[in-house]
């Protein structure tokens, strides 16, 4: 039984957070278009990040991560501007060699 | 005399080690000196020569100047205040405060003794026994600092020592001054090596003579490190190190003789030179060994030095140990052997000291038991020898010497005259204390039956430096049976004068050599007209070693019955006098027959000797030229080669020589010449016929001099006679102490040895006093037979050759077995040959059979079992069981790698998909078994 009205607490977060992360890797799978799989990465990485903000909070949490978690919560956003931009420029070069950015036309590097 | 004690070591020390200075700079940069190393010949002169100035400015000025001489053969008093300042202790100092040496006489049982500072007069002189001064200590650098010490093992102290006396100064002289008339007669003759050489007696595979580059400057640095060898050999202090000059002299030898290498019998001769001095060596190590054992030290003389606890130590050298001071210097078995010997009965005492009462029994074999030790002594008296009979070249090992000849002819002059088998007679010398009168007899037998031999074999020889390589080893079996008969001064004396005139045999013959390009003497002849300085210095050579002379001369002049004659006059006598005295006081000739040998042989041996001389000396240089092609393109030698050749005959005249005698001898030899002189003025007027030839072809022609040389012997004598005068005046007015050549020698006679001695294991054996050979009786007797015998020989020598009276031939026909036997060099080759070359090849080659036959079947079957089990194992453990296992690693590794691959689709949707998978099991496994407790 659920409590509505009971305080925001970190279990809401990791409740946001979890579906961020189900919708992102969703988004991943079933996308075949290259950049939805980005977006999919994005979501991703920000379900992650929600999760950190929440444990770094010390409003939420006594024995939080305090700055740690804010910290790493940037790393990652930083991380994944410049996965953005290696991947936007993967998929560009794709595009130019295939004429396509279906991901599943891209197996030439399979086993 | 403090002044000596800190310059005489310095000099002679700086004199050794000036050739090892030039050796150095000659191994380094010799082929790099001037033209073909043409300046290695000069460094190694300068070397030599400055050392034979520093020899000589030993003996005139810190010698002679503090050493009376003849002191010690009258009444003894001067020369022990000299013999204990002169103890030296380490690096100089003077350690005289306890030294005082007590001399002793001996009469009828009564001993006295008397310490130094008190007075002598009431002793008889002839009964005191004397200790030559000497200087004994370590080498240190330049005179100061610590000493050089090699080890210290318990109480045996191995250092670069010095044992300095008279012999020592006289020897360096010696042998310097030869060494430098050599090395300039060098620069010379070997003048070939200058330049690309042509070896004609090799000849090489293609069918060419050898042609080879000169070796110029390798001559000279062998020649400079023979020097230092032969020098440190002589300023030795102890035995070990004697031993390792020997050694070095030995080698230098080697390389000498080998000096042309690639003509096969030279490198033969230089093997059979180092191989036969080996054999000497064995025996000269055993006698090491008993000496060390039994002594505990090396040293000659006593050594004092300072131990690691700072306390002045003395050890007592080997001398001081055979013939104690307690002993009045009488040769006795030193305790240390005596206690060696007995060494059971030491034990038997149960850990009690034997007493001094107890070791003179046991020394002296009481009641007829063992004289414990005595053998000892004997042996190491005679293991030494053995050494010297090696680098001497005495019988039995006399075979290395003529083969020797091989070297070039300076060589031959250092080597084997003066220098390298003077060693082996020096160290009898040296050693004489130590010698029992059974080890003198031994040597007195291999001298006597040397120089017999030797003096047969050189009759036949044709070789012209082979008769003088047999010369030489007769000459050194005088030296020898001289020492064994008790002529410690005649021996030595000897060993001196033969080292000039032998050198100036050997260069005059060089110098033939070098003129006519053979050695064969059946080749020459006439040479006298075109050589007519080797001719005449060679003659007097012949005259010295004859030992030419006029008995009783001196008698005119107030000098008993001494005579007037070339330096071997006075050696030879000497020799033979002591041989007479030896055969009367051992009741010869009937009733020892050996005793009497050794005169007759000395005595026919000196007949032998003018014989053989002359007889190369005629062959030479008289009667008509054998081959004339040579005769035509003989040449009289440059004058680097012909000034030593008169400068050493000077010396080997005048050597031996007294002031009065000089100035008799001088006088009659300036008037002679004089005349002569004269008379070679008026020959040329005489014929005018010859006035328009050149003059040298002219000179020539007469058998003269040349013209530029006809003075020289003029003014020779001159120089001889104005020396004489001087130091006879000087001698009368006591400004300096002048010593003749003998009297210098006797000033080192080893203390006690004089006395003469008894057999004691050979009873009935007398060794007379030397002094007592110049008894009147003996002198008169001996001075007749010994210029009969050599005029014998003379007169024979010239009836065959020199006036053909007696044909050769015929006699040779007539002696056919005996002639055979002595060309042959009485078959020792052949014998040594049959009894060890033989065997030894037999031996090797039925040892080389075995070792084909069986050593290596044996070997060749372990290593075959070793390859089957190598290749086994290989495959067991290499194959199979490592290189499996990899394999098996490697295997597993692709086999997984395979089937991973059908994993990587390359859908990116489906990698996704197992990241998801992945992370959602992690999860969920991560939540089963592990606690979350950030959760919370």
């Amino acid at each position: 039984m659920i409590d509505f009205f009971q305080p925001i607490s970190v279990s809401h977060y990791l409740v946001v957070g979890a579906v961020l992360f189900v919708t992102g890797a969703v988004c991943m799978a079933t996308k075949r278009n290259a950049l939805g799989v980005l977006m999919g990465v994005e979501l991703v990485l920000n379900g992650a990040n929600v999760n950190f903000i929440a444990f770094g909070s010390k409003y939420l949490r006594v024995e939080s991560l305090g700055l740690d978690g804010q910290l790493i919560a940037l790393f990652v956003i930083v991380l994944a501007a410049a996965e953005a931009a290696v991947a936007l420029a993967i998929a560009l070069n794709f595009y130019n060699n295939h004429a396509t950015i279906d991901v599943d036309r891209a197996d030439e590097l399979k086993g | 005399m403090e002044a000596a004690n800190f310059w005489l070591p310095f000099l002679l020390g700086l004199a050794v080690v000036l050739p090892l200075a030039s050796f150095f700079a000659i191994l380094v940069f010799g082929p790099r000196m001037g033209k073909a190393g043409e300046s290695a010949g000069y460094l190694a002169t300068g070397a030599i020569g400055f050392a034979a100035v520093l020899s000589f400015v030993s003996l005139f000025v810190f010698w002679m100047p503090n050493h009376p001489p003849g002191a010690g053969t009258e009444g003894g008093h001067a020369s022990e205040t000299h013999a204990t300042a002169d103890r030296l202790s380490v690096g100089g100092q003077d350690s005289s405060a306890d030294e005082s040496h007590e001399t002793a006489a001996e009469g009828d049982g009564e001993h006295e003794q008397s310490h130094n500072g008190q007075s002598h007069n009431g002793h008889d002189a002839g009964h005191t026994v004397r200790v030559p001064p000497h200087y004994t200590g370590e080498f240190t650098v330049f005179g100061f600092g610590s000493p050089w010490v090699l080890g210290q093992f318990g109480d045996l102290r191995l250092s670069i020592s010095y044992y300095i006396d008279s012999l020592t100064v006289c020897m360096f002289c010696m042998v310097t001054f030869i060494a430098t008339l050599i090395h300039i007669y060098a620069t010379g003759y070997m003048h070939d090596e200058l330049h690309d050489f042509t070896d004609h007696e090799v000849t090489t595979a293609d069918g060419e003579h050898l042609h080879r580059p000169g070796r110029y400057h390798r001559f000279f640095q062998y020649l400079s490190l023979f020097c230092f060898s032969m020098l440190g050999l002589v300023v030795a202090g102890n035995i070990a190190m004697v031993f390792v000059f020997w050694e070095l002299v030995g080698i230098c030898s080697y390389f000498l003789i080998g000096f042309y290498v690639e003509r096969k019998t030279a490198s033969n001769a230089a093997n059979k030179a180092f191989i036969v001095n080996r054999v000497g060596d064995f025996g000269m190590i055993i006698g090491l060994m008993a000496l060390w054992t039994g002594l505990g030290t090396f040293s000659f003389g006593d050594v004092a030095y300072t131990d690691k606890d700072g306390h002045q130590v003395t050890t007592p050298g080997i001398f001081s140990q055979v013939r104690t001071a307690e002993n009045h210097y009488k040769l006795d078995t030193p305790r240390g052997m005596v206690l060696l010997a007995a060494r059971d009965e030491v034990a038997g005492l149960g850990g009690i000291e034997p007493d001094a009462e107890q070791i003179q029994a046991w020394r002296t074999g009481q009641d007829g038991g063992t004289r414990y030790g005595y053998w000892l002594l004997v042996v190491a008296g005679i293991g030494i020898f053995a050494g010297c009979v090696g680098k001497s070249a005495q019988f039995p090992l006399q075979t290395w010497l003529p083969d020797a000849m091989e070297g070039p002819t300076p060589v031959s002059a250092l080597v084997h005259s003066a220098t390298m088998v003077a060693a082996g007679v020096y160290l009898v010398a040296r050693f004489y204390p130590v010698f029992a009168p059974e080890a003198l007899l031994v040597i007195a037998i291999v001298g006597c039956i040397t120089l017999f031999m030797a003096a047969t074999i050189a009759i036949t020889a044709t070789d012209i430096k082979r008769v003088l390589a047999y010369s030489t080893i007769s000459q050194l079996g005088y030296m020898m049976m001289a020492l064994g008969v008790g002529a410690w001064l005649a021996g030595v004396l000897h060993l001196i004068t033969h080292a000039f005139f032998k050198s100036l045999l050997f260069m005059c013959s060089g110098s033939v050599i070098h003129a006519v390009h053979t050695n064969e003497m059946t080749e020459m002849g006439g040479l006298r007209k075109k050589l007519p300085v080797t001719a005449y210095t060679m003659l007097v050579g012949c005259l010295a070693i004859a030992g030419a002379g006029i008995p009783f001369l001196m008698g005119f002049f107030g000098q008993g019955l001494a005579g007037l004659g070339f330096s071997g006059f006075y050696s030879k006598d000497a020799i033979l006098e002591q041989a007479f005295s030896f055969m009367q006081a051992n009741g010869a000739p009937f009733n020892n027959p050996l005793a009497a040998l050794f005169f007759a042989a000395a005595a026919g041996g000196a007949a032998i000797t003018a014989f053989y001389m002359f007889r190369l000396w005629y062959m030479t240089f008289a009667g008509e030229p054998r081959d004339a092609h040579r005769y035509e393109h003989a040449h009289e030698s440059p004058p680097t080669m012909y000034i030593p050749l008169v400068v050493l005959a000077v010396m080997a005249v005048a050597v031996a020589w007294n002031p009065v005698q000089g100035i008799v001898g001088g006088l009659v030899a300036l008037v002679g010449f004089a005349i002569w002189r004269y008379g070679y003025y008026q020959q040329p007027a005489a014929d005018p016929h010859h006035e328009q030839e050149d003059h040298e072809l002219q000179d020539a022609a007469h058998g003269q001099l040349p013209a530029n040389l006809a003075s020289l012997p003029v003014m020779l004598s001159g120089i001889v006679l104005a020396i004489a005068i001087v130091s006879y005046v000087a001698a009368k007015t006591d400004l300096y102490n002048v010593a003749t050549l003998s009297e210098l020698l006797e000033d080192s006679r080893p203390a006690g040895t004089l006395a003469g001695a008894e057999g004691v294991l050979l009873e009935g054996w007398v060794w007379p006093n030397e002094h007592d050979a110049h008894a009147p009786g003996i002198v008169f007797v001996v001075s007749l037979i010994a210029i009969g015998t050599a005029f014998a020989g003379f007169a024979f020598a010239t009836m065959m050759y020199g006036l053909g009276k007696l044909s050769p031939a015929d006699v040779r026909r007539q002696f056919e077995p005996i002639y055979r036997f002595l060309l042959n060099n009485w078959w020792f080759d052949e014998l040594y040959d049959w009894l060890f070359v033989k065997p030894v090849h037999l031996i090797s080659r039925m040892t080389a059979g075995f070792d084909k036959n069986w050593i290596d079947w044996t070997i060749d079957g372990i290593a075959t079992c070793t390859k089957r089990f190598s290749v086994f194992w290989d495959w067991l453990a290499d194959r199979s069981i490592v290189d499996g296992s990899v394999n098996l690693l490697a295997a597993w590794t692709y086999s997984i790698g395979v089937s991973l691959r059908t994993v990587q689709t390359g859908r990116l949707r489906q990698y996704i998909m197992f990241i998801v998978i992945g992370a959602v099991s992690i999860f969920i496994l991560i939540s089963f078994f592990w606690n979350p407790t950030l959760a919370r």
